[in-house]
This record gives structure tokens, C-alpha cells and sequence, in this order.
């Protein structure tokens, strides 16, 4: 067996939260105790599912037709990229979202706060990037809703996003908030990203070159996976010059 | 070297992942009635030893020829040998915190230090209160000699934490695999 090159996806440092978070309660009981296990990225790590097309129904980026009537609520668009850290885009890869509708309740079992289900829309979405990593959704902005981590807790609005990126290294799942959000504050999900810079960047963008006059509100969110400091058609001696 | 963008943070995938990430082919990694296939099923537990009833389970291998039909194996993208092979498996957590994957044995890999690795899974395992997933690997319990030789379980010296890493057999002919996120029995979990 000749030497094996593979990519190498440097470790982030200061990211993502510490699963000892106390402040949100649900970790108290479900966070390891025992500090992880450095596991190098040999090949099974550097690899990862790459899925296509047959992962996508008719409506699954438009969450507002997917029933006989039209959701309730503001319409949205939610459109970025998804991008390694180094810059490249990342295409064909599966994005899956779900969230809450526009009153703040979720199609699902364990959600019953008063507040009404709309019989238009669930919730769910999927596609793929396109070749300059590009996705788009079209949807209605979620409602904030209670929930019971301590006294008069609201989770502020926000989306939740999965993504595999090309790697089992790059898989990701997250969650995208809209600006200006009042219940920020008093959020111990999204306060548990300790860094202020990388919290900011769990945030979407107004934007209105993508609002569509007399039909929907714009909003830019670019997703960024660890990437590869260098390729597996770059040699040795090659890494050098980088 | 220019400068890196910062990278986006992970969150809790939340009690409401049901709504789309548990797909109706997602346990199988293989299809159904595929030669030589198996069930690994197993319970995740909290650190009361609690089942973890909101949580999602995923695997990814190589095919049993050792194979990823990857661009980044350096050996080359290569189609796995039984039809419909995916590698990936998904399965939410049950009422009583168990899953079920349906798979094959993955072949062992050859490590870029020249050594072998055996055969495994990658899992990661995404629940409400876990605001990044965890990640592990599940090895054989047949493969003793292998899995002495393994890089990855030779660099855990507490025996009993690496015991934590290799599946059982069990009556149905297929292997379980259970999943302690904390505690007396903590599972290793690794960072990549």
C-alpha cells in the first residue's frame, strides 16, 4: 500500500458550545463527563454520504405549498451558501430544515402550548446546493415559542438546519436566527456559543435585493463547515508552499 | 496561507427532529433481505440511565471490501459491491432509547501511518440537551486480534473504556451496540 494522503480538517477552536452548558438544563444529565478522545481523520472520518436527488420531493423547498392551501404567516425566503472555511463551496449537498409555524408551534406530538397548528404547513425541508454550493427556501418566518428550561423561557425564532457536508468530519446540524431578535438575551441555546463573533454568525441577514415586491421578505444566511487544509492531490512536498 | 472564514456553530438538534431527519430507508444501510446483513440495534441512556427517548442515531462505513465510492479515498472512489450498499444509516430513538440499523461488516482500512484499522462504524449520536453531537465507533467483537492492532482502541488504555467501544452478539444473530452519554458506564467519545 502506497502512502495514504488524505485531507486534513484542522480542529475549530472556540466554535462550537461546550456540552456542559447549565444554563440549558437539558445538558445537565446528557453531556459526557470524560473529556473526548483524540481520533485522528483517517478514512472513514474524511469520507462521508453523499445524497442526491432521490432525497427530494416536488415541494420540499417551498414549505408554503405543500398543502392544499397556503401556509399562514409571513413569507420568507431563506437563501445562502454553504461554504468551507477555506472559501469553496460546497455543491450537491443535502440541506434538511424543520421549524416551528408561524405561531410558534411545531406539527409534532410533544409540542401542545396553546397556540394553533396551521393545517397548511409542516414544517419540513430539503434540497440540494447547487454547483456554486447556492440553496434556497421558501417559507414563513417561525414564531417564538415558551418552553420549559426556567420561568417564562422563549426560544427566540430560528430555523434548524441539517447539513453533511462531504465528510463525516463536516456533518453539522444548527440553527439560523433572524436579526434584531428581542429574546436573544434571556436564550441559553444560543448563548451557549461563548464566542460573540461566532454566535453573530448563527444569525441570518436581512437582505432586500432578495425580497420579492408584494410577496415575500429576504434573508441571507451562509452556512461555513470546517474544511481541509489541504487536498488529497496535494503531495507532501507540496504542502510546503502553502 | 489566507486568512479562513469562521466556521458556523453547532446547536441542539432539538425534541422536533422527527419532523423530517428520520427517513422511512434511513436504518437501512444495506436494503432489506441483503446477504449477509445484520441488525445492530442498542439504547441510548442519559446519566441517570435514563433511555434517551428524543435522540437521533447516525453510522457511516466502509463497504466489506474496505471501500469508499468517495472522491477524498486517496485509493479512489470505488461502487461497493452489493447493490444498493449506502454506507450512512439513521435511526431516531424509540420510547425505551433504542435503535436499529441494518448493515454488513465493513472490511478493515488501511491507515495512512501503514498500520490497519478494524473494522468499525463511525457513529454520531444528536439529542435535545447535546448542543453538539457526540461521535464514537463501534468495533466487532470477533475480530480480537484485529481490534488489539487497531490504532484507535490501542490508544485507550482503561480496558473497560474501551470495552465500551465493542458491540455484542445477541439472540437475533445481530450485535448490540448501547450508548451511555454519561456516567459509570460513559461510553468513549471522541473529538475529530
Amino acid at each position: 500500500m502506497t502512502n495514504l494522503v488524505l485531507p486534513n480538517y484542522p480542529k475549530l477552536v472556540g466554535v462550537h458550545p461546550d456540552l456542559d452548558s447549565p444554563d440549558y438544563r437539558g445538558t445537565t444529565l446528557r453531556h459526557p463527563l470524560r473529556a473526548p478522545i483524540d481520533l485522528p481523520q483517517r478514512l472513514t472520518e474524511v469520507t462521508g454520504p453523499l445524497l442526491g436527488e432521490g432525497r427530494l420531493g416536488a415541494f420540499d423547498n417551498d414549505l408554503t405549498k405543500q398543502h392544499d392551501g397556503e401556509a399562514q404567516g409571513q413569507r420568507i425566503i431563506v437563501h445562502g451558501r454553504v461554504l468551507d472555511d477555506g472559501g469553496k463551496p460546497l455543491p450537491a449537498t443535502l440541506i434538511e430544515i424543520w421549524q416551528a409555524n408561524a405561531g410558534g408551534r411545531y406539527r409534532h406530538v410533544v409540542d401542545n402550548w396553546p397556540s394553533p397548528l396551521d393545517p397548511n404547513f409542516t414544517g419540513l425541508g430539503r434540497t440540494l446546493t447547487d454547483d456554486a454550493g447556492r440553496y434556497q427556501f421558501t417559507t414563513v418566518k417561525p414564531g417564538a415559542y415558551p418552553w420549559r428550561n426556567n420561568d417564562n423561557a422563549w426560544r427566540p425564532a430560528h430555523i434548524h438546519f441539517s447539513l453533511f457536508g462531504r465528510s463525516f468530519t463536516q456533518r453539522l446540524i444548527t440553527q439560523m436566527y433572524f436579526p434584531d431578535d428581542p429574546l436573544f438575551f434571556q436564550d441559553p441555546i444560543f448563548n451557549s456559543v461563548r464566542d460573540e463573533k461566532a454566535r453573530q454568525r448563527l444569525i441570518s441577514r436581512y437582505d432586500h435585493s432578495a425580497t420579492i415586491d408584494h410577496w415575500a421578505l429576504g434573508f441571507e444566511f451562509d452556512i461555513v463547515l470546517r474544511g481541509a487544509s489541504s487536498t488529497p492531490f496535494e503531495s507532501a512536498e507540496e504542502d510546503d508552499d502553502e | 496561507m489566507s486568512e479562513r472564514l469562521g466556521c458556523t456553530p453547532s446547536q441542539t438538534v432539538g425534541p422536533y427532529l422527527h419532523i423530517v431527519l428520520p427517513w422511512s430507508d434511513g436504518p437501512f444501510v444495506v436494503p432489506d433481505g441483503t446477504s449477509g446483513s445484520f441488525w445492530v440495534t442498542g439504547r441510548v441512556f442519559d446519566g441517570n440511565g435514563d433511555p434517551v427517548t428524543d435522540g437521533l442515531v447516525e453510522t457511516w462505513q466502509a463497504d466489506p471490501d474496505g471501500r469508499f465510492d468517495h472522491p477524498d479515498d486517496p485509493r479512489g472512489a470505488t461502487k461497493p459491491a452489493i447493490p444498493g450498499f449506502r454506507g450512512f444509516g439513521r435511526c431516531a430513538t424509540g420510547t425505551d432509547g433504542e435503535f436499529a440499523i441494518l448493515t454488513v461488516k465493513p472490511g478493515p482500512l488501511p491507515a495512512d501511518d501503514g498500520r490497519t484499522e478494524a473494522p468499525h462504524l463511525d457513529v454520531s449520536v444528536f439529542a435535545r440537551g447535546l448542543l453538539n453531537r457526540v461521535v464514537t465507533r463501534m468495533y466487532f467483537p470477533d475480530d480480537v486480534a484485529a481490534n488489539d492492532a487497531d490504532p484507535v482502541l490501542a490508544s485507550i488504555d482503561d480496558p473497560q473504556l474501551r470495552s465500551t467501544l465493542i458491540a455484542i452478539p445477541n439472540d437475533e444473530g445481530g450485535l448490540r451496540f448501547d450508548i451511555h452519554l454519561q456516567g459509570a458506564h460513559e461510553t468513549a467519545f471522541f473529538e475529530l
